[in-house]
């Protein structure tokens, strides 16, 4: 009986506990918006959420799992936001009723392992960078390549190609870039989160690839700017649309965003590969959010744009420090304009 | 008499939970194989049988072929026994057989430790201790010695098939070297001392004596490495190359059917694509219970022909 008692007590105290945990936050100001999406933004996105965090109170749990799956969980609204490395078709996002607007932006480096050749020396033009990875330039020291880097002593080694085992929007991006630029890999292969790659090795995540351009003589991998920084790899020079060999640098980022026309982009659909521009960076790309335009819980809706928001206007050292490049002032005004014409509640009234 | 209802009515209860927790297993095995037919279903309807020929990937133009990760699962799973059946026999024999009493039990638990490191540590291993010690080393020098072979042919770039399949050596030994020293164990000291007593030397004793008394439960062993090979994820993934090339040479990168599944589940946002990937899962289903099945009726039928 006195044991009866006290298991009832045990019970109870628990009882109380879990309704502390679970009925606190309901009641006060310890809200939780919910998104998943893209790897490549999530540093930057927890790093956010954690200052947001100690100023407002709100929290964000954002799930890393891939745009794909992103893309899968705002359909299936389950979560408040979902996060793209690739931009949606304008038809698509209609059909399915949501919307887009680009968050952050970085950039996509070839990075290679050449005995004796270092960082920002070997210079690529795009059709080689594109017959690289098409296995029609097989040695290091092929003529084409040697045209573009007089004086620099280039080894009759194998190209080893290495590319991404997974589907990303890294790849995206970068197979985006030899799309336009080369007719050949339009035709043969094409532009998307995984492709049906003519050579190579596929590595798993940037840390895949960096670790299979850093363990073979003669390799050539693609990585995200931040992870070729941290990692201080030999990454090379791109010969840009005007015609100039661009080193990948934050400025050079910004150069390519900035010559974009964001405002004739229906849906922000806009692909920053290959911008004109003096110093543009050819393989940058942004990464994007997606919403509902309709919001049946436009409170929560509300608090996720302030979070974006917030973001938008206190984000940008943060996102410097770990090598992302911040959306440039006039993108911001414009995307905050989107949002108040496109995102309503289910009575149609305007959300920002 | 309270004694025996209490009696009966506890065996039934106890008889019938095992009875839930056994179908509970067929369950899950019959629901699993419903679900991935399910869900295979816009693959099997687009490419039918030609699927299991195809050597195309193509998420661009949404055409899969499971040819390349087919061969590269057996492949990797072919070498792996290759190189762990003859060394757990020998571990096997040495620490039932030869090994002095008192390294035994140490070498015994050793043995069992390695089976319960993490995939995936075995993976970065490969990836960053055995790789270039095959690019730097055993590729070169195999090329030189047997490079007139298609099988050692290419670059030697220390990832690919050949290390994919050391890998999961180094992974199934345990369990085959451990089940097949229990074995060695379990054969009657009579027996053994009979063989010795007629002359005959050790080997002589474990060939005739020994691996035939223990057949089945040697088998047995391969076939609990063998499936542990053919799903292996992340320790392949990491090694095999992740490639679809279809290549002669095991120097050569290749993909395996679980370590495609690894790499593009989560980004596979087509219809075709992601029904093309759950195809390949049955595909994999399928290959474990062919396998196992085809061990138990070759098992069967030598016993019979003994009897």
């Amino acid at each position: 009986m006195k044991r009866a008692k006290r298991t009832i007590k045990a019970l109870l105290i628990a009882a109380a506990g879990v309704a502390c945990c679970f009925g606190v936050p309901q009641a006060q100001a310890g809200t939780t918006i919910t998104g998943a999406g893209a790897t490549f933004p999530y540093p930057v996105y927890s790093k956010w959420a954690y200052s947001y965090n100690k100023d407002t109170g709100v929290r964000l749990n954002y799930q890393s799992i891939g745009s794909g799956g992103g893309i899968k969980q705002i359909k299936a609204r389950t979560v408040d936001f979902g996060a793209s490395d690739a931009p949606m078709k304008p038809e698509e996002m209609n059909k399915a009723g949501l919307m887009q607007f680009p968050m952050i932006m970085g950039g996509v480096v070839p990075v290679v392992n050449i005995h004796g050749i270092a960082a920002g020396q070997l210079k690529l033009s795009a059709a080689n960078l594109a017959d690289i990875y098409l296995g029609k330039i097989t040695k290091w020291n092929d003529p084409r390549i040697a045209a573009d880097n007089a004086g620099l002593k280039l080894p009759a080694e194998d190209i080893t190609v290495v590319h991404r085992a997974d589907g990303s929007g890294t790849t995206w991006i970068f197979t985006n870039y030899l799309t336009k630029v080369s007719s050949e890999w339009k035709e043969k292969v094409g532009n998307d989160k995984a492709v049906q790659w003519p050579v190579g090795l596929g590595g798993k995540g940037n840390e895949g690839v960096a670790a299979f351009v850093g363990k073979v003589d003669g390799a050539i991998g693609y990585v995200e700017y931040a992870y070729a920084l941290q990692n201080k790899m030999a990454s090379v020079l791109l010969k840009n649309r005007n015609g100039n060999f661009v080193a990948p640098t934050a400025g050079n980022f910004q150069a390519a965003a900035a010559g974009a026309d964001w405002s004739h982009a229906e849906g922000y659909y806009m692909v920053l590969t290959d911008q004109p521009g003096a110093n543009s960076w050819p393989i940058t790309g942004a990464s994007f959010i997606l919403m509902y335009k309709q919001q049946a819980r436009a409170v929560q809706a509300k608090e996720v744009l302030k979070f974006f928001d917030w973001s938008y206007r206190n984000g940008g050292k943060a996102a410097m420090e770990l090598d992302y490049v911040p959306m440039p002032d006039a993108v911001v005004k414009m995307v905050e304009a989107t949002w108040r014409h496109e995102i309503k509640d289910s009575a149609g009234k305007a959300i920002w | 008499m309270n004694q025996t209802n209490r009696k009966v009515w506890g065996d039934l209860l106890f008889r019938g939970l095992t009875a839930l927790f056994a179908a509970g297993i067929a369950v899950i095995f019959f629901a699993m194989i419903v679900v991935l037919w399910q869900q295979s279903q816009p693959s099997i309807h687009k490419f039918g049988f030609s699927f299991l020929t195809n050597a195309d990937w193509n998420p661009v133009l949404e055409k899969f072929g499971a040819l390349i990760p087919i061969v590269g699962t057996l492949t990797s799973t072919a070498l792996a026994l290759l190189f762990a059946i003859p060394l757990s026999l020998g571990i096997a024999l040495f620490l039932a057989e030869l090994a002095p009493a008192w390294l035994r039990a140490p070498f015994g638990t050793a043995i069992e430790l390695l089976a319960a490191i993490p995939s995936i540590v075995y993976g970065m291993w490969g990836l960053f201790v055995l790789s270039p010690l095959m690019a730097d080393h055993v590729q070169p020098w195999l090329k030189a010695h047997f490079g007139f072979l298609p099988f050692f042919d290419g670059p030697c770039m220390g990832i690919g098939m050949l290390t994919a399949g050391l890998v999961l050596t180094l992974m199934i030994i345990p369990f085959i070297a451990s089940v097949t020293r229990d074995i060695f164990l379990m054969v009657p000291q009579s027996l053994k001392e009979a063989a010795y007593g007629m002359g005959g030397t050790t080997w002589e004793v474990v060939r005739d004596i020994m691996i035939p008394y223990g057949k089945k439960g040697i088998a047995g062993a391969v076939f609990l490495g063998m499936g542990r090979a053919l799903g292996e994820t992340m320790a392949v993934t990491f090694v095999i190359g992740n490639a679809y090339h279809l290549s002669w040479s095991i120097f050569a990168p290749g993909n395996s059917i679980a370590s495609t599944l690894a790499n593009e589940f989560t980004e596979a946002d087509g219809v075709v694509y992601l029904s093309s990937l759950i195809e390949l899962g049955l595909v994999l289903f399928l290959i474990t219970f062919t396998v196992l099945g085809l061990a138990q009726l070759w098992l069967r039928r030598s016993q019979g022909v003994k009897k």
